[in-house]
């Protein structure tokens, strides 16, 4: 391969994981979910790079399920959850901006340390490809325990399943039923957060996650 | 003879910078008052304030000390000898094995050292207010630095900027995400580094947001003509480092001197300092200033993308 396809692979995915701690650095919800729709965007555009570079046409339809469902489906029913619900002015009290943000790094140090021995022997872009993966989907965990806001935690999810996709594009000989199949259980699973989200906000009348921890009988000094 | 003419060269680059330093401040004076919808001072006014302060009488606290007077002409020197050495129209001139990035960042950080010492001096609250944030910007932009040499240095394979210069003119370096991500950083800290908008207001004197006009604030004549003159070098200076580590087009490469080349070198370089300062304004009045415990979140953000781009160097090519 020659090395400027492979620069540009490399740009790509070195884009989402980017976006991923730029995820971690906002604290707006629309913000955070316009740089949610850009990573979807980013992503479908290294998988179709991928499918250009390994000559699989599958993969294509990969980067366009990943561009309609995540780039404009879901950040669009996600504004309008969060314009429904009336939190779309609220600035989100992040655990510690700085602290996140190099809790992110290190997980992204800790993902590139684990995977370069385990896939020495791999071509550079699958070996890159799962580094980048597996920090996208440790920061998307990370947002999901550092923000207390429940539609702020569903695109936490969503960008760790954006890892999974880039993921599965380094890993030659994914079946396309199977990108299919996940595609899908995104979207339900995103139904089902809305459908949450609004129960949520019914019972307790915020969205605040620690809310609930009042009913696990862990009374916290802050509440 | 070919002693004479290098060295010749290397003076010419070094006298320059200074010379230009006070016209590329009144560039972006005046390109913000026009985005301002002012008519704004003269392109020359930086020049003319420089005269008219070095022919005034210098008031001095009685209780300031010999750091307070000496200050000034520390941070003039060091700032002035950090931009002679960065590259700006050609590598490899006679000074250029000196040009070191981590050099240049340590004679930036004696500047600061002097001018936040002198800060404290007289003892005045504002100083010692402004040293402080001075300060609290300066531990949180130098580590940002120091990787952001080190991630261009991973890739070039040298700290010594008229070789990365040289290396990064040729194109073969490639799309490099590390090297977007190592000038964005560079950016973030150029402007807490030069006190522009987000971070301080070079034009503010209302007490609660100065930071570099707090320090100075006791100055008057001479020793204050020399510290503007300093920070109009410090802003020539990162733009010439933006120019020579992302944008060195144009520079006259590999010991080419003759008067061609380096007359496309002088004239490019003149060309993309003038780009920089239109930029720079442009880029301060759509944002507002950030309330100082802001400063973190945002200087922190140039760390992480330099951090950023020095692992992403490390998964391209291994270790």
């Amino acid at each position: 391969m020659s090395p400027l396809w492979f620069d540009i692979a490399h740009l790509f995915a070195a884009g989402v994981l980017v976006l991923s701690l730029m995820l971690l650095y906002q604290d707006r919800i629309t913000a955070v979910i316009n740089v949610f729709a850009l990573q979807a965007v980013v992503l479908s555009l290294s998988v179709g790079w991928q499918s250009i570079v390994q000559g699989a046409p599958h993969l294509l339809a990969t980067a366009f399920i990943a561009l309609i469902a995540k780039g404009i489906i879901i950040p669009t029913a996600l504004h309008r959850i969060v314009r429904k619900l009336d939190v779309h002015r609220e600035v989100e009290r992040v655990v510690s901006g700085g602290l996140t943000m190099l809790a992110g790094l290190a997980l992204v140090a800790l993902s590139i340390l684990l995977v370069q021995p385990v896939v020495e022997t791999a071509d550079p872009v699958a070996r890159e490809d799962f580094a980048f993966a597996l920090a996208v989907v440790l920061l998307g965990l990370l947002l999901m325990i550092t923000r207390r806001n429940a539609v702020t935690q569903v695109v936490g999810f969503m960008s760790l399943e954006n890892g999974l996709i880039l993921a599965a594009t380094g890993a030659r000989g994914m079946p396309l039923v199977v990108e299919v199949s996940v595609a899908f259980s995104v979207l339900i699973a995103f139904i089902v957060f809305g459908v949450f989200v609004f129960r949520i906000r019914e019972r307790f009348d915020t969205v605040d996650v620690n809310v609930l921890e009042r009913f696990r009988g862990e009374r916290r000094e802050h509440l | 003879m070919a002693l004479t003419v290098e060295l010749a060269l290397q003076l010419l680059q070094i006298g320059m910078v200074v010379a230009i330093a006070p016209l590329i401040m009144g560039i972006t004076r005046k390109v913000r008052a026009r985005l301002l919808r002012r008519r704004g001072p003269p392109l020359v006014q930086p020049y003319l304030d420089l005269w008219k302060l070095m022919h005034k009488e210098v008031v001095v606290a009685p209780n300031a000390s010999w750091v307070y007077r000496r200050a000034p002409y520390v941070v003039f020197a060091a700032t002035w000898v950090a931009a002679g050495l960065v590259p700006t129209y050609a590598t490899g001139l006679l000074f250029s094995w000196s040009a070191d990035l981590i050099a240049v960042i340590a004679l930036l950080g004696t500047a600061r050292f002097a001018l936040a010492l002198a800060g404290m001096d007289v003892g005045t609250a504002f100083g010692g207010l402004g040293s402080s944030r001075e300060m609290m910007i300066a531990s949180l932009a130098e580590p940002a630095m120091l990787l952001i040499s080190f991630a261009v240095a991973l890739i070039a394979g040298t700290t010594q900027l008229s070789a990365i210069a040289a290396l990064f003119s040729t194109g073969d370096v490639g799309v490099r995400v590390s090297l977007g991500l190592a000038l964005l950083a560079l950016i973030v800290v150029g402007i807490a580094e030069n006190a522009r908008i987000p971070i301080d207001n070079p034009a503010t004197h209302l007490e609660l947001t100065m930071v570099h006009e707090a320090m100075i604030l006791e100055y008057s004549g001479r020793h204050l003509a020399m510290i503007e003159a300093a920070a109009q070098l410090k802003l020539v200076l990162y733009f010439s480092l933006v120019a020579c580590l992302f944008a060195p087009f144009g520079m006259a490469v590999g010991g080419d001197q003759s008067a061609l080349a380096l007359g496309i070198g002088i004239v490019t370089f003149l060309g993309k300092l003038a780009v920089f300062a239109v930029l720079l304004p442009i880029a301060e009045t759509t944002v507002a200033k950030m309330r100082v415990f802001r400063y973190p979140a945002f200087v922190g953000s140039a760390f992480a993308a330099a951090a950023l781009a020095v692992f992403l160097r490390f998964v391209s090519r291994g270790f």
